[in-house]
């Protein structure tokens, strides 16, 4: 249908988000290259000079890095383990014939809009709290002694409360997916003598498999950029147990001023974050066609 | 899959999944509860049974001065969003009604754009604010939250505007209509409910972000977000008091939230899922 | 008026040439049907007759004035569109009404012509229902209604009954007929069907590979089809094309005769075979001969009360006065 006079205002209709965004990608971006190779803190503008490789070099010999790498991917896998599980499990469940399956819904999706901080200080406050917390409590009814979560288990802390923040998301993708799938297929297969479990391995799992693909590259996005609830429940410690390298960037621009090395960890978390993206296209990418 | 169940297995999926269901809801259920008892009852003890005072929430509003934050969030989500609209909307029509060869790319790398970690960009864009005094003015913010959520609008429009038949539009064409004719009562009749789906989920995206709002804003421009993180110890404000703000904060998105649940699906994965 | 010519039209997909230079006159109230395989660019044409495609090359003349670069809507057109193409925020009426709005017709006059049109197309029970709440049938009728209305110069359908089921499907041609032969106007109709093409049209433009192969009435087509493509295009049940020695005893590379041109006989016949699968229809039989030592497998049409069936010996003899001989280049020789 393209005529050439729509071809031409269409050209002009798509420019102004095009160049919005190929801005907002290239300048930030060449900017943290450049700071990236400065020696270059906020506390003593003075003194910025080049830096060569020294910030990359620097972040290399820290184990901070080390541990926010590690702690990155514990946090990415643990998560997305504890969703796709759980997620497949509870729209199997909902998908079932049951009473109030609108209200069910609402309930489970609602942990999805509750914003990070929120999210944070519910569980830090009112759920793990060590005296006040409602595992507190039910420890004591149980007779044994309170655990002090986000002292003792940081990392897992903070997996079960973004876990409980994505497993809305992995459940209402997967149930949606769940529910497209064709009824007459089940029952062809029902005919053919296919139990239940085979039933879901042959084709339940591979019809669902485009909406798990997309469910694990979306949640990996978001999740490598996870960073209120670290900030509200455990600023990344004791030491740097929960730090991971969105959290440690962090510091190191906002509470050390090290423009130079704050930079250098951009860069690492856009190659990181590109790896990642490259790896999970190129391993599910057939899915997604 | 119309098919008779025993009500037995029915009666056992049900109280599945409402015991699925209320354990995931428990927390938000709890902080509800909590808002509307005492400090004492607070902190008494587990209980679901308040004793529905609203003085948590009337000390949240006179101690803290709720409202600006509220105000913040309000309008930092609705600008952003309407502003994206306005870039998106034409971007998404032109790709919809006459693509490319370069159509797809285009749309894969705004896409990539998302995948950027944002904490890679805090450093020059942290700076931008600074020294253009930018920094905690609600029209700094407004124009990043519109940035990073712009791949979503297009996408989101695009795939709606997708499932607008172009035949339709070539109908119109043939009846005599301008191209004016056309978007006015044609193309917008037909893709306002997209639109109105795109408008509702990235409401709710803005008013949740909560990486750049704390990193840009101090007390000006802060919105709930920002606002609500700043109380990362419940020193001053006390269980119930932080209970009633977090409801508040929460609630208008969570009822939002609610009615758009199929959008939630499209717009998140893309339209690759729906 | 609605007379169109079209002057070398060529269209291009890239360095795709879909349509080669094409030459074609559709005279005033001519009922006209481009039918051929998918693929063989009819809809292409008749998109770049409404103008919703820009031409490659070449000239279309409307009435006598070249339109080729006027824009869909000041073509005087009306097309018909397979998905029917109806605007489902709007009720019947207004989508009847949508092109004149468009063009200003005064309100009475508008309305004047709604109730006509629902009349003669049976909505009128109709007006105030969305698209969504119509059968394919009455969506059909509302698209025809939104032509109509614009009293154009000529009407373009693009395979508009291609989504009906089958006992609708033979309705709707039939109102499409009457309409044509009430209204006197030029139509111009896409099919891929050659039963409709038979049944419906004035003059068949039969197209493959965005040429055209043969222009005709449709019995000028049914009895001197120009070349093989035709020849097994036109007629239903196809035409049987024999070729090798059989064909040759006529001076010909194929020979064509169709299922009614021959006839079968228990007991006598040039041809013999044994009958695979009968179908009796009650007024026709249909009987698909095997092993008769030509290449393929035969059709006949018989009569309704002929008592033979799956299994029996029959001999079959072509009418040579009906046969169509053809020659390598699959061309017809006369």
């Amino acid at each position: 249908m393209a005529t050439r006079q729509t071809a031409s205002l269409a050209r002009l209709m798509r420019a102004p988000a095009i160049i919005l965004l190929l801005i907002w990608m290239i300048v930030p971006l060449g900017m943290t290259l450049y700071y990236s190779f400065l020696n270059y803190n906020l506390l003593n503008p003075a003194g910025t000079s080049w830096a060569g490789w020294f910030n990359y070099r620097y972040f290399y010999t820290d184990p901070a890095f080390f541990d926010a790498i590690r702690n990155t991917l514990v946090l990415v896998l643990g998560v997305l383990v504890i969703t796709v599980v759980g997620g497949i499990a509870i729209a199997l469940l909902i998908d079932k014939p049951i009473w109030g399956q609108g209200i069910v819904r609402i309930l489970i999706i609602s942990p999805f809009f509750v914003m990070p901080p929120v999210a944070a200080l519910i569980w830090k406050n009112m759920i793990m709290h060590p005296s006040y917390g409602v595992f507190a409590d039910l420890a004591q009814v149980l007779g044994m002694q309170p655990v002090d979560w986000f002292a003792q288990f940081p990392l897992t802390s903070i997996i079960v409360i973004v876990a409980w923040q994505w497993l809305p998301f992995a459940t209402l993708i997967l149930l949606t997916s769940l529910q497209s799938l064709d009824g007459e297929q089940m029952e062809a297969a029902e005919m053919d003598g296919a139990s239940a479990l085979s039933r879901f391995i042959h084709l339940t799992l591979p019809h669902m498999a485009r909406a798990i693909t997309v469910v694990i590259l979306i949640q990996t996005i978001f999740l490598l950029g996870i960073y209120a609830e670290i900030l509200v429940t455990t600023n990344g410690g004791p030491g740097n147990a929960s730090t991971n390298l969105t959290y440690l960037i962090y510091r190191a621009a906002r509470l050390n001023f090290d423009i130079g090395g704050a930079a250098a960890g951009g860069i690492i978390a856009v190659i990181l974050a590109n790896l990642v993206a490259i790896f999970l296209m190129r391993a599910v990418g057939k899915n997604l066609d | 899959m119309a098919r008779a169940v025993s009500s037995r297995a029915k009666v056992g999926y049900t109280v599945a999944a409402w015991i699925v269901a209320l354990l995931i809801f428990f927390p938000i259920l709890y902080t509800i509860i909590t808002s509307l008892k005492s400090e004492q009852e607070a902190i008494a003890g587990f209980d679901l049974i308040p004793s529905f005072t609203l003085e948590s929430f009337r000390a949240v509003q006179t101690q803290n001065d709720y409202w600006k934050p509220f105000t913040n969030s309000v309008i930092l989500s609705l600008g952003s969003t309407l502003l994206a609209l306005i870039v998106a909307i034409p971007a998404a029509w032109a790709m919809a009604f006459s693509p490319t060869k370069r159509t797809k790319d285009i749309l894969m790398w705004m896409l990539s754009t998302k995948m950027m970690p944002a904490v890679a960009v805090l450093v020059p864009i942290y700076l931008i604010f600074l020294r253009t005094g930018l920094m905690d003015t609600r029209i700094g913010l407004t124009v990043m939250l519109m940035l990073i959520n712009l791949p979503i609008v297009v996408w989101m429009l695009y795939t709606y505007f997708r499932e607008i038949p172009g035949e339709i539009l070539e109908a119109a064409r043939m009846d005599g209509a301008t191209l004016r004719d056309e978007i006015v009562h044609v193309l917008t009749p037909m893709a306002v409910p997209g639109i109105a789906s795109t408008l509702l989920l990235n409401v709710i995206l803005a008013w949740n972000e909560a990486f750049w709002t704390i990193q840009l804003t101090t007390t000006n421009a802060a919105p709930l977000s920002a606002f609500i993180a700043s109380f990362s110890s419940p020193q001053g404000l006390f269980w119930a008091k932080l209970s009633a703000a977090s409801v508040l904060a929460i609630a208008p998105i969570l009822i939002l939230g609610w009615f758009s649940q199929k959008q939630l699906v499209r717009g998140l994965t893309f339209g690759a899922v729906k | 008026m609605g007379r169109i010519t079209l002057e070398n039209v060529t269209k291009r997909f890239g360095d795709v040439e879909v349509i080669p230079p094409l030459n074609l006159d559709i005279n005033d109230g001519e009922f006209v049907v481009f039918v051929g395989p998918s693929g063989c660019g009819k809809s292409t044409l008749l998109r770049l007759i409404a103008g919703l495609e820009d031409t490659s090359g070449g000239r279309i003349l409307i009435d006598g004035q070249d339109a080729t670069s006027t824009p869909p809507a000041k073509r005087g057109l009306a097309m018909v569109f397979q998905s029917y193409a109806l605007y489902p925020h709007m009720s019947v009426r207004k989508n009847i009404a949508f092109p004149m709005r468009m063009a200003g017709v005064p309100q009475d006059e508008q309305d004047r012509r709604i109730e006509s049109a629902a009349k003669a197309l049976n909505l009128t029970n109709y007006l105030d229902r969305k698209p969504g709440q119509l059968s394919g049938g009455q969506r059909q009728r509302v698209a025809i209604g939104r032509a109509i209305v614009r009293e154009p110069s000529a009407f373009l359908f693009d395979e508009p009954l291609s989504n009906l089921d089958a006992a609708l499907r033979v309705g709707m041609r039939l109102e499409i007929s009457e309409l044509h032969n009430r209204l006197e106007t030029t139509m111009i109709y896409v099919t891929h069907d050659q039963v409709e093409a038979m049944t419906m049209a004035d003059k068949i433009v039969v197209l493959q590979a965005g040429r055209i192969e043969q222009v005709g009435s449709p019995m000028e087509l049914y009895r001197a089809p120009r070349n093989l493509f035709v020849a097994g295009f036109i007629g239903s049940p196809r035409m049987n094309l024999i070729d090798g020695p059989a064909a040759a005893e006529y001076d010909a590379t194929t020979i064509g005769v169709r299922p009614e041109h021959i006839a079968v006989s228990g007991t006598e016949g040039k041809w013999k075979g044994r009958i695979g699968v009968s179908e009796h229809l009650g007024s026709d039989t249909f009987f698909y001969v095997e092993d008769t030592g030509l290449a393929e497998t035969i059709t006949v049409r018989a009569g309704g009360d002929i008592d033979l069936h799956h299994g029996d010996t029959v001999w079959l003899s072509p009418d040579i006065a009906q046969m169509h001989r053809f020659d390598a280049n699959g061309d017809r020789i006369a």
